[in-house]
């Protein structure tokens, strides 16, 4: 089996750099359309609710430091994205817009039937 | 097959209608050379008859050749129609047209009633539904060749989903006398070959006796669980060919076999693992074949406290009890009963497709001291070709028996192994289980919620919509086609056995729609109301079941879950090039290229409209959804199918 636990640290740190550098600043208009363009939304849904495939995102989005953690190593069901395919720009873009993403109503009353 | 004393012979009758026609047919190319050199001048448009005319307009014609005696085929009339088969959906051929008009004309169209079909595969599929809500086979005939080749795709399904259909197949064996062209292209040595290696049994009968133990025989077979497809080989010669004078045919009366029950030692030991575990869990999956079957795991599961994980391959055990519990209960079991499971090492051990190795990982699910139990007829069943009975599982008990038949002997065997010490914690584990449960469902709710107002619909909110409009009838959801639409499932309170059908079996698209007016035909019948939750690839298949369904006032509610993807498709590319590290080229799609159906969107709405439906659509504002179910629900209860095609998130 390929070992990804030391790939961690490394990929940690690089999500730190993102989340605290300012080099980038991150909208979410360019992160939902880089949310559908690298297939984010095949599992996590549009609005990042999640489905039977992958887990919700948002509202409440995990901190960038783990989300982009996640993304570069995953070794579950999801498939790991590289910087090639994925650029740390257009990670952090999906993040601000998973950010964005409002809390459901309190209460919706066909959910209470 | 041309039996050896025919009385009229079919081939002199064809003949005789060849001469017959010969003589009063004038071949078109003489009829023009005719007109054009004839000079004669234009007569008036009312002459005298001729002599001959006369003679021929008022005199008795002769009578044209007929096949005399009873034809073969009414006799098959009489057998089929011992066994109480309703309907027969079916697409017509020439290589079944004497059983054909026997049955219409003969058989005055009932029992089994014809039911004219666009697809074989639709055919098929029909009956897998009908079979799951009226618990009673259909038959089918196919065209023996290219029919049959349509019809395998709904015939494998059938054989995983372990649903009988008596499917019979035209054939015209004799290759000295069978009509040359079409018929013969249309014909085979051993058409049942195409689907042997997915049936239960088949046959090829050779004269009307054979015919009657044949079909009698496949109808037996095919309901002795575990259930299946059978397919029956039908001679057009022996179709149309009349009974021998004197032929004294019998019918062999039907009596159902009783299914096999678990062996009385594994019962006794099955339940002594389970009555002295600390945390047994049940796993089911076609496990009640019947409203009976959901009762006894009710009552197996109470008398224990134990934990059910419902597969879903039918509705055995009602999703608002508090035992019930999702596929991840399995890791804490010290105690594991599997109950008719298409895939024990799955329910046991996890597969990630993450691509290690270049295929991916297995992990276990369960502690190691794990005992495992199985009851399960397909062990009855199993071919060699196809694989449908998965990775092999080591179990520590196991019955080759039928899950439902076992039921009550272990039951029985059960309430009389749990010592007396026990029963203190097994009480007290049901009231865990009660809490764990309320805390679930009020999880479910919150995941539901998500993106509630969002635009394509929600699944979870198309499901609450749809809910709203069929809690207070007697409904019956007849099919979810798609992958990973399971609301449903999670939301609507499903405790009787018709509310959930499961799934297609053998995972061939294009079975939800055929199989979902099967069964709300089955439902019709039984004054239930059906509705569909039916996924755009799969009606793309063969949507002409939907002029079926409107042909023969087969009432549903079908509400699209068009997702514009075969989405398991898209998610398989997605991963694959993330594993080679490469952009998935999406075209001018959303989802890589081959998996999207958008550019053009399909008017699924149109499509049924034009095949009879009442339909409205497209959906994409979740405002405008709960109105157009209103509207299409006031349809279905008037007898009429109605389909809405909604825009949904893609799961």
């Amino acid at each position: 089996m390929r070992s990804v636990r030391g790939l961690v640290p490394a990929v940690l740190a690089a999500g730190v750099l993102l989340s605290c550098g300012g080099a980038f600043a991150a909208s979410a208009e360019k992160g939902k359309a880089a949310f559908i363009q690298h297939g984010c939304w095949q599992c996590h849904g549009m609005q990042g609710q999640g489905s039977t495939a992958g887990p919700k995102l948002a509202p409440d989005a995990m901190p960038i430091e783990t989300f982009t953690a996640f993304v570069r190593t995953t070794n579950r069901a999801m498939p790991p994205y590289s910087e090639a395919i994925l650029s740390n720009g257009d990670l952090e873009d999906i993040h601000a817009y998973l950010q964005t993403i409002p809390k459901p109503a309190e209460s919706i009353p066909l959910l209470n039937q | 097959m041309a039996r050896k004393d025919p009385q009229v012979s079919r081939r002199k009758f064809l003949a005789g209608v060849a001469v017959a026609s010969g003589a009063t047919a004038v071949p078109p190319a003489q009829a023009a050379t005719a007109a054009s050199t004839s000079a004669a001048p234009r007569r008036p448009s009312a002459l005298p008859p001729t002599m001959h005319v006369a003679a021929a307009e008022t005199g008795t014609p002769k009578e044209l050749p007929r096949i005399g005696g009873v034809p073969g085929s009414d006799f098959m009339v009489d057998v089929i129609k011992t066994l109480d088969i309703k309907y027969l959906p079916s697409n017509p051929a020439s290589s079944f047209r004497a059983i054909h008009e026997s049955l219409i004309n003969y058989g005055g169209n009932k029992m089994p009633e014809f039911l004219t079909c666009a697809h074989e595969e639709s055919a098929v599929a029909m009956a897998h539904g009908y079979f799951k809500v009226a618990g009673k086979p259909l038959m089918t005939l196919c065209h023996g060749t290219v029919g049959l080749q349509h019809a395998a795709m709904a015939v494998y399904n059938a054989w995983c989903d372990r649903v009988p259909v008596i499917i019979v197949g035209g054939n015209d064996l004799d290759a000295a006398h069978r009509p040359p062209g079409v018929p013969t292209i249309h014909s085979a040595q051993d058409i049942n070959a195409l689907v042997r290696d997915f049936t239960k049994w088949d046959d090829t009968p050779v004269s009307l006796q054979h015919f009657a133990q044949s079909f009698v025989r496949a109808y037996k077979i095919a309901m002795t669980p575990p259930y299946g497809p059978v397919a029956i080989a039908l001679d057009a010669g022996l179709q149309q060919e009349p009974m021998r004078n004197g032929e004294k045919l019998y019918i062999p009366r039907y009596l159902p076999t009783s299914p096999p029950q678990g062996d009385t030692g594994a019962v006794k030991e099955a339940a002594r693992l389970l009555a002295n575990a600390q945390n047994p869990v049940i796993v089911a999956d076609r496990a009640a074949r019947s409203e009976n079957g959901v009762r006894l795991l009710v009552e197996l599961a109470e008398a224990l406290q134990a934990q059910v994980i419902d597969q879903g391959g039918r509705m055995n055990f009602p999703n608002t009890h508090y035992l019930r519990r999702p596929p991840t209960a399995v890791g804490n079991a010290d105690v594991i009963l599997g109950m008719e499971l298409t895939d024990f090492w799955a329910t046991v051990n996890a597969y990630i497709d993450n691509g290690e190795h270049g295929i991916g990982v297995n992990t276990s699910r369960i502690k190691p001291e794990t005992k495992l139990i199985s009851i399960n007829a397909s062990e009855l069943l199993t071919k060699a070709n196809y694989q449908d009975f998965q990775r092999f599982q080591s179990v520590d008990v196991s019955m080759a028996a039928d899950a439902e038949a076992t039921l009550p002997a272990l039951i029985e065997a059960v309430k009389a192994a749990i010592p007396n010490d026990r029963r203190a914690a097994i009480e007290k584990r049901g009231e865990a289980a009660k809490k764990a449960f309320a805390e679930a469902r009020e999880r479910t709710r919150q995941a539901a919620a998500l993106a509630w107002d969002a635009s394509p619909i929600s699944t979870a909110r198309m499901s609450m919509e749809i809910w709203a409009h069929i809690k207070d009838l007697d409904w019956s959801l007849v099919s979810i086609s798609g992958v990973g639409f399971n609301w449903p499932n999670r939301l609507w309170p499903m405790e009787k056995h018709y509310q959930w059908l499961g799934a297609s079996g053998g995972y061939g698209v294009g079975y939800g729609a055929p199989a979902s007016v099967g069964a709300a035909l089955a439902n019709r019948d039984l004054g239930r109301f059906s509705v569909n939750i039916q996924a755009d690839g799969d009606l793309m298949y063969a949507p002409g079941v939907l002029w079926t369904a409107a042909r023969h006032n087969i009432p549903q509610l079908a509400v699209m879950f068009n997702n514009r993807g075969y989405h398991q498709e898209v998610m398989h590319v997605q991963r694959l090039s993330n594993f080679r590290n490469r952009v998935a080229n999406l075209g001018n799609d959303m989802g890589p290229i081959g998996t999207s159906i958008q550019n053009p969107d399909i008017e699924y709405h149109k499509l049924a409209e034009s095949m009879g439906w009442w339909a409205k659509g497209p959906i994409k504002d979740p405002a405008q959804l709960g109105p157009a179910i209103k509207e299409a629900v006031a349809v279905v209860k008037s007898g009429q199918p109605a389909l809405l095609n909604v825009w949904t998130q893609p799961r």
